[in-house]
Parts: structure tokens; sequence; C-alpha cells
């Protein structure tokens, strides 16, 4: 369980050049108000877009809508440690890996800091090069524990590759048995909510919701379920991160069995906890997303079902 | 004007010219060495006779250590050798847990408040039948003010409850690899690994910060060198940010700054470009007493952290296989603008197979941009085997070698992180010699302790805490060991045509020995007594500095 003041953490992995990078620009450039934090390795050729940027020094960049870009070198810990001195603090932390980090490595090493909690791990493959990568002599299993340690793939770049080679390297993306959810790319743009879906309440829907025909190849459909009585929140994560539901993201409040509100969040199997800050306006209603195909509405049903029959005495 | 200095013995590392009795200086170079009557020749001199009844060797050089061995004497020394401080007080080794609390409590008595924390170093459970200690342990010496003890492989410290407390550690529910639990569920007080050490290291003084080769650190420093024979040191990976190039410019152009600091750029925090760029202006920027513009690059991590790249099959004791630090088109791509460019890159490559990938990228690049006599050098490098050795000769590649870990590690090799076999096989200074690669041997100060003479024993004989020989066969002779840590050294930082050994035009840098390291014998390599240096034509006496 987490305090209401904690900054929720997403770490970004991935080798090099498979769009890190590029995801992060995209999640900057819709951050849509929310404050985001970026820590890169380094500040390598651009780490972030021009016109994004209203000043930098040697250390920070500041970015339009009040987000900040710093690099941590090989010291996270401190850089995380000097970012809780910023004021305001950011809605979200955004952790840029290097290309041969574990994420998974560095997302236990957030949870040191007691005002972090991980939100999610998002490792980017780039669809052309990923099963080379896999397959290398020194690489192979970084990469493979990269994938195995996420709980969004994001397959980027999938304009590239020839259909067939794609179909390949999606087959061979299943037969990794990544337990992480696939989201297929181009440039990396993905919507706001499935990265950063611990915001859901606050991203507009327009922004939120948006369709593939601004974002191609990233269409997932959304539905709001309601639980209108006091359940166990875990088991209610749990029912919501079923594999048969195939959800990448929920999010929302229920009323628990002890009379308090709890704010519950999956991102793939992943379930978070916390008491919820402040008595919400909309206990009882979770956001869910799906990729790609619509919600299994009977199956949510019957998960709606379950959490109330566990309620019950 | 010309000094001749007069000597019991010289041994000069110049085979055409092997021993004197006398060396001429003039300025800070040698003008020659020889005999009184050979010397006269050059002219008026004045005799020198204090070194009458010593022996004189080429400046020590020492290709792989760490000027921040300075800093770490702020701090308590918990080892379990003796080891000499700057000052020159030999500090005994602790041979229990009670002597460490002891030494520990000394320092709570000195300090006057109840909160200013206490830092300690080079703790070594290995020594104390391996046990782990706890934070419990740590409160006896004050519960009050926040203790921590980092322990010598660098990779583990242990702290106390008012450290954790105030790292922000001491809660339940904590779920990390690096920081163990007790049956209270609360962190036991060892953290293992940068990150968790770094919550509690800014507390104990003991973070980045203090540990850092800062102006009285680097100061520090060069006295252990003068203490230590030595008069070239390389600084092997510093990040070197501006304000520190220009402090270290300040202090090495003092002129009684008594050695020679080659300081190496570490790629960290830039592209490889950027590094490039920054090493060419570095480069610029050198002066005879701080060299500037060499590389340094970590491929992967240690052995005994288990976070080293080793090829199949891998760690004796079944651990998962290490950490690259760097991607192998980042390895290319340094290698290539650096070769280009006529820029010394060295390359941290603890596992063999992070020696196999740095030598195939090195063969891609070169295949790029040929270059002879790049003098690229791997650094430890300690699982080579022999057709490593045989690709690096061809590539034209230098090593040098972390002999002393079989000292300190070796019985951790043997029984846990590589098995007896690769164990015995372990910096392989012997096969490096045979196949012909240039070969130098190092102590990475501050993990091992600075000290060219105690690293070429463990080079000669190999011995690890329990006295075991650590492979027979790549022991080293007294004679190649003193090249290694003269000649040799200096060749991988590219000084061998000024540093090195004691002959017409090079500079005049000595080592004053009261004992022959000749004649002591290999079993008492460690034990020479030295009086001091001469760097550049200038006396520094251990005695004095």
């Amino acid at each position: 369980m987490s305090s209401p003041s904690e900054v929720p953490v997403t770490v970004i992995g991935g080798y090099l050049g498979s769009g890190k990078t590029t995801l992060v620009n995209q999640l900057l450039r819709h951050a849509n108000g929310l404050r985001l934090a970026v820590l890169v390795n380094e500040f390598g050729a651009l780490p972030i877009d021009a016109d994004l940027i209203e000043s930098s020094d040697e250390n920070v960049i500041n970015i339009a809508g009040g987000c900040v870009c710093c690099s941590y070198g090989s010291d996270l810990i401190a850089a995380l440690l000097d970012l809780q001195q910023v004021q305001p603090q950011p809605d979200h932390v955004l952790i840029e890996a290097s290309g041969v980090a574990l994420p998974d490595a560095i997302a236990q090493s957030v949870t040191l800091i007691i005002r972090y909690t991980i939100d999610g791990i998002i490792v980017v493959a780039d669809s052309e090069t990923i099963r080379n990568q896999g397959q290398d002599r020194y690489l192979a299993d970084t990469i493979k524990h990269q994938l195995d340690a996420a709980d969004i793939i994001l397959l980027n770049k999938v304009d590239l590759p020839e259909p067939a080679s794609l179909n390949e390297t999606r087959q061979w993306l299943a037969s990794e048995d990544a337990d992480g959810h696939v989201i297929e790319t181009e440039n990396a743009a993905v919507p706001l909510p499935m990265v950063l879906g611990g915001h859901l309440n606050r991203i507009p829907k327009e922004i939120a919701y948006q369709t593939k025909h601004e974002i191609p190849h990233t269409e997932h459909n959304a539905m709001v379920i309601f639980i209108d009585q006091p359940v166990d929140p875990e088991t209610v994560a749990q029912q919501l991160s079923d594999p048969k539901l195939d959800l990448i993201r929920t999010k929302g409040f229920v009323c628990g069995l002890d009379g308090q509100i709890y704010a519950v969040q999956t991102v793939g199997r992943r379930r978070t906890i916390s008491v919820a800050p402040h008595t919400p306006t909309d206990t009882g209603k979770i956001v869910c997303i799906r990729y790609r195909y619509p919600i299994d509405q009977q199956a949510i049903s019957e998960v709606i079902a379950n959490c109330k029959k566990i309620a019950l005495p | 004007m010309t000094v001749i200095y007069a000597a019991r013995r010289i041994l000069t590392m110049n085979p055409a010219n092997p021993e004197a009795t006398h060396v001429a200086v003039r300025g800070d170079r040698i003008l020659g060495a020889g005999s009184l009557e050979e010397l006269a020749g050059w002219g008026e001199y004045q005799l020198d006779t204090r070194f009458a009844d010593k022996m004189l060797m080429p400046g020590l050089v020492e290709g792989h250590s760490h000027a921040s061995e300075g800093a770490f004497w702020r701090y308590v020394y918990c080892g379990n050798s003796d080891r000499i401080d700057p000052d020159g007080k030999t500090w005994p080794g602790l041979k229990s847990l009670e002597d460490v609390i002891e030494r520990l409590k000394v320092e709570d008595r000195v300090l006057t408040d109840d909160a200013s924390p206490i830092g300690g170093w080079s703790l070594d459970p290995i020594y104390y039948g391996n046990v782990r200690f706890s934070r419990a342990d740590f409160d006896r010496v004050s519960t009050t003010r926040p203790v921590g003890v980092r322990h010598a492989s660098g990779h583990i410290m242990n702290v106390n409850t008012r450290a954790l407390k105030l790292g922000g550690l001491l809660r339940p529910g904590i779920n990390h690899p690096g920081v163990p639990l007790g049956e209270d569920g609360l962190p036991t007080g060892e953290l293992k690994g940068p990150d968790a050490m770094e919550m509690v290291a800014l507390h104990v003084g003991l973070d980045r910060k203090g540990i850092a080769a800062d102006e009285p650190g680097l100061r520090q420093f060069s006295r252990l060198c003068v203490r230590q024979g030595v008069t070239t040191a390389a600084d092997l990976a510093n990040p070197l940010p501006p304000e520190a190039v220009e402090m270290m410019l300040r202090l090495t152009g003092e002129t009684d700054f008594p050695v020679r600091i080659v300081s190496l750029r570490r790629f960290q925090g830039v592209t490889p470009r950027e590094l490039i760029e920054r090493s060419l202006e570095l480069r610029e920027m050198s002066t005879d007493r701080l060299r500037l513009g060499h590389v340094k690059i970590h491929a992967d991590g240690s052995i005994q952290g288990f976070t080293a790249r080793l090829r199949w099959p891998g760690y004796y004791n079944g651990a998962p296989n290490g950490l690259w630090y760097a991607t192998p088109e980042q390895l290319q791509e340094i290698f290539e603008l650096a070769l280009e460019h006529d820029l010394l890159v060295h390359t941290h490559t603890n596992g063999d197979e992070a020696t196999e990938l740095t030598l195939d990228m090195l063969q891609r690049a070169l295949f790029k941009f040929p270059r002879a006599d790049h003098r690229f050098t791997l650094q430890h490098c300690q699982l080579a085997d022999a057709a490593q050795f045989r690709r690096m000769k061809k590539l034209g590649v230098c090593v040098n070698l972390f002999s002393n870990h079989a000292y300190y590690w070796g019985d951790q090799h043997y029984e846990e992180t590589v098995g007896p076999e690769r164990a015995q096989g372990m910096n392989a200074c012997a096969t490096a010699l045979r196949e012909g690669v240039p070969l130098a041997i190092h102590s990475d100060a501050p993990v091992t302790p600075l000290g060219p003479f105690f690293t070429a024993w463990c080079a000669v004989n190999r011995l690890t805490p329990s006295g075991r020989v650590l492979g027979n066969a790549e022991r080293i002779s007294v004679e190649d060991a003193l090249r290694t840590i003269t000649l040799g050294a200096a060749y991988t930082l590219k000084l061998d045509d000024e540093i090195g050994s004691i002959e017409t035009g090079k500079r005049a840098d000595f080592t004053i020995l009261e004992d022959d390291p000749t004649e002591i014998g290999g079993v008492n390599l460690k034990d020479v007594r030295i009086w001091g240096v001469v760097q550049g034509g200038r006396i520094f006496s251990a005695k004095a500095i």
C-alpha cells in the first residue's frame, strides 16, 4: 500500500535506437497540463525536441508546460533525491533507461525512495531489429530480460519492415513469452492513457481516447465500469488484471470493505492499490482500456459480479 | 646545471646499459647513467652522494589507480591488512569485527557532538568467517550518529540504525535485492549495490562527492605516491568536469607537486561523439604533470559483484550473467572516433565475454580506421584466456591485469565466482608475456592499496588470503615484475618514450630504495623499503612529504 503523496514513476527501457527518446517527446508533446519530469541517462544528441525546450543548462532542460528533463549519468538515486527538492513536484516521472540497463532493476531501486511509486515499465522494441538483437550472442539475454520486465511492450516502427517480416517478429515476440502487453506503434506514437494511466481522471476525454485518426496503429477501446458497493480492492485489481480480459490499463476508485476509499490501478499484470488521497467524487467508477479489440462486455460483467460476491460476508 | 647522483646500484631497465652506479641529471631530464668517469664527460657537474647507500630504479608507474584513494583517508580505515596513510602512519589490519568496532569507537570519542557521521572503508567480512554484519553491530559504535562502513570491494556498505533511519530505509515493506531484511521485517543494515548504498551514503559522508578526488584528496594521493615510490600515476576514470580540470592543472602545476597524473576521461553522461570532442580539448590542455586526452570506457561490472560478463558456462555458483555497461555500438563508435583522431582508449573488461566483445568491436573499428601503435588497453581483463591474449597481440592491444585480486579475493574466486580452473588462470601475467602482449599490473587503488611493489609481489607469488598459490603457472619472475611496474605501465599510457627506464633523454624520475628488490627475493618483494622519489629532477623523501 502506498501513501497519498507519492509520485508515479514510469520506467522506459529498450535497446539503443528503439525509440525511447521519441516516446518521451511524444509524451511531453501530449502532456496537456501534466507536469512531467524526465530523467535521462545522458543528454545525448537532442534528448528533447528543440521546439519544446524553454531553457537549458548543463544538467536540466526546462520544457514548455512546467516539465523538466535531467540527466542522471551513473547515479539515478541521487537524481531522484534531487528531484524531490523541485517545487512544485512533478505529477509523473519518466525514467529513460540506457540501452543495456535492466528496467526492472531500475524500478526496484525507485521503490527505495518513499515518495515514488512505480506506475509501470514500458519497453520499446524496434520492429526491424529486435529479433536480431534478441538472438545476438552478446545481447540476447539482456534483450530478453528487458522484454520480460515490461508491463507494456511498444513494438515500434511497424511501418518500416515488410509485412512478412513484421509477422515473424510478432510471432517471435509471442514465442518469447514476455508477459507485457504488446502495442504496435509508428514513431512511438501512443495515446497518453496507455503509459500515463495514473492520471486518467486528469486527461480530457478527447485526448485520452483519441482514436486511430490521430495516432495510427494504436487504436484502443475504453469503457467505464461501476462497482456500487464496498468490495475488496485486492480482488478488484486481481480480477481486472486477469489475462482473459486483456486490459492494458485500469484505474479508478472503490470503497473498501473497511469503508475506506481506495485507488485501484493495473498496468498489464502490475497492480497498485493505495488509499485515495482525497474523497473522490466518482467512487466505484473504474476506467478500463483495451488495445485494438473491443472490451468483452460479458467477461467484464462476470468480473464485477465476482468482486461483489467476494465482498459478501 | 648537471647533478650526478651516486648510488649503491642503479637498475635502469635499459637493456643496453642495465646497471649503473651513477646517474647524471640536467634540469628535469636524464643526461645518462653509467660510472662517474663515463658521466664526467658531460662537463662540469655537482656530485650528490645522498643516495650513495641506496638503490635507484626508474620511477614506478601505477597504470590503474584512482586519485580518490587520497579522499578515502578522511574516513576510518577498517581493512584487514596493514595500510599506510598519506602521513606515513601504518594503520594495523583489523583482525575481528570487535577490532573494527573499537576503531570506530575511537572516532566516536574524538567527535565532540552527538550527531556527526562516522564513515569507514575497506571492511572485508571474508576475513571474519564471512559472517553478515547487522546494524546492531554498528549501533555499538553509536546510536545517535549515523555510522556507515564501505566494504573493500566497494559494492557493499554496512550501516547502523541511525543511518538507515536518516536514509529513509528504516521501514517495513522494502522489496529490493540490495536491501536484505531481518526477522523483524526491517533492513539488516547491509546495503548492496550502488543504488541501495547511495540512499544512505550521503548521511555518513561516503557519497560520491565525499569520496571524489577533490583538492585535498589529490594532495593526499600525491603524498601516498611518494611513499610508494610512484612518480607517475594513472587516475583511470574521472568525469573531468571543467572545474576539476582547473583544480588539477593548478595543483599539479605547483612547484612541489610530486607526481605526474594521467587522468582518463570516463565515458559517462555524454554521447560517444561528445566524449571524443571533449577528449580532444583536454589533450590540448595537457602539461608535463597532468596528462589529459585519453578515454576510459566500462564494458561490464565486477566479478566478485557478479556483474562481470562471463562467457559460457558463466559463474561457478550459478549466478546469472552480469551486466553490460555500454552497448556494442557505443564501444565501436568510440573506438572508431578515437582511432580516427589518434586518441588512446582504455576499456574496463572484467569478464571474458566483455573482453571478447571489446576485441570484436575493436577489430571492426580497425578495419575502418587502421592505425598502427594505437595501444588500446584492456583494464582488469581478469579472465582472458590464451586465445584472447593471442588476439590482443594481433590487434595491437595492451593489457593491464589486476594482480592484486588474488591476494584479496582469490579464495572467493576459487570457491564461488569462477571456480578452481579459471581462478588459477585469472590475471594471466605469464601467458600475456609469453604471447607478447604488452603488460602492466595494477592496484585499482582505493579498491586495493596503492603500491607497485606489493602488486609486483602479488604477480610473482599469486598467494590468496588462505595461503593458496592461485595458479603456479601464471607466476612471473621478479625481473619481469619490475619491468612491468615501470616500463610496462608506461607503455600502456604511451609514455615509454619519456619514462619507465633510466636512460639518456628521459625524465629524471627515480624511485629511491633502501633494499635491492633483486636481492630481497620474490617472497619479500612487498617489503622493499622506499626512501622516496626523484620526480622531474626534484627530490621528495617519504619522511618529509
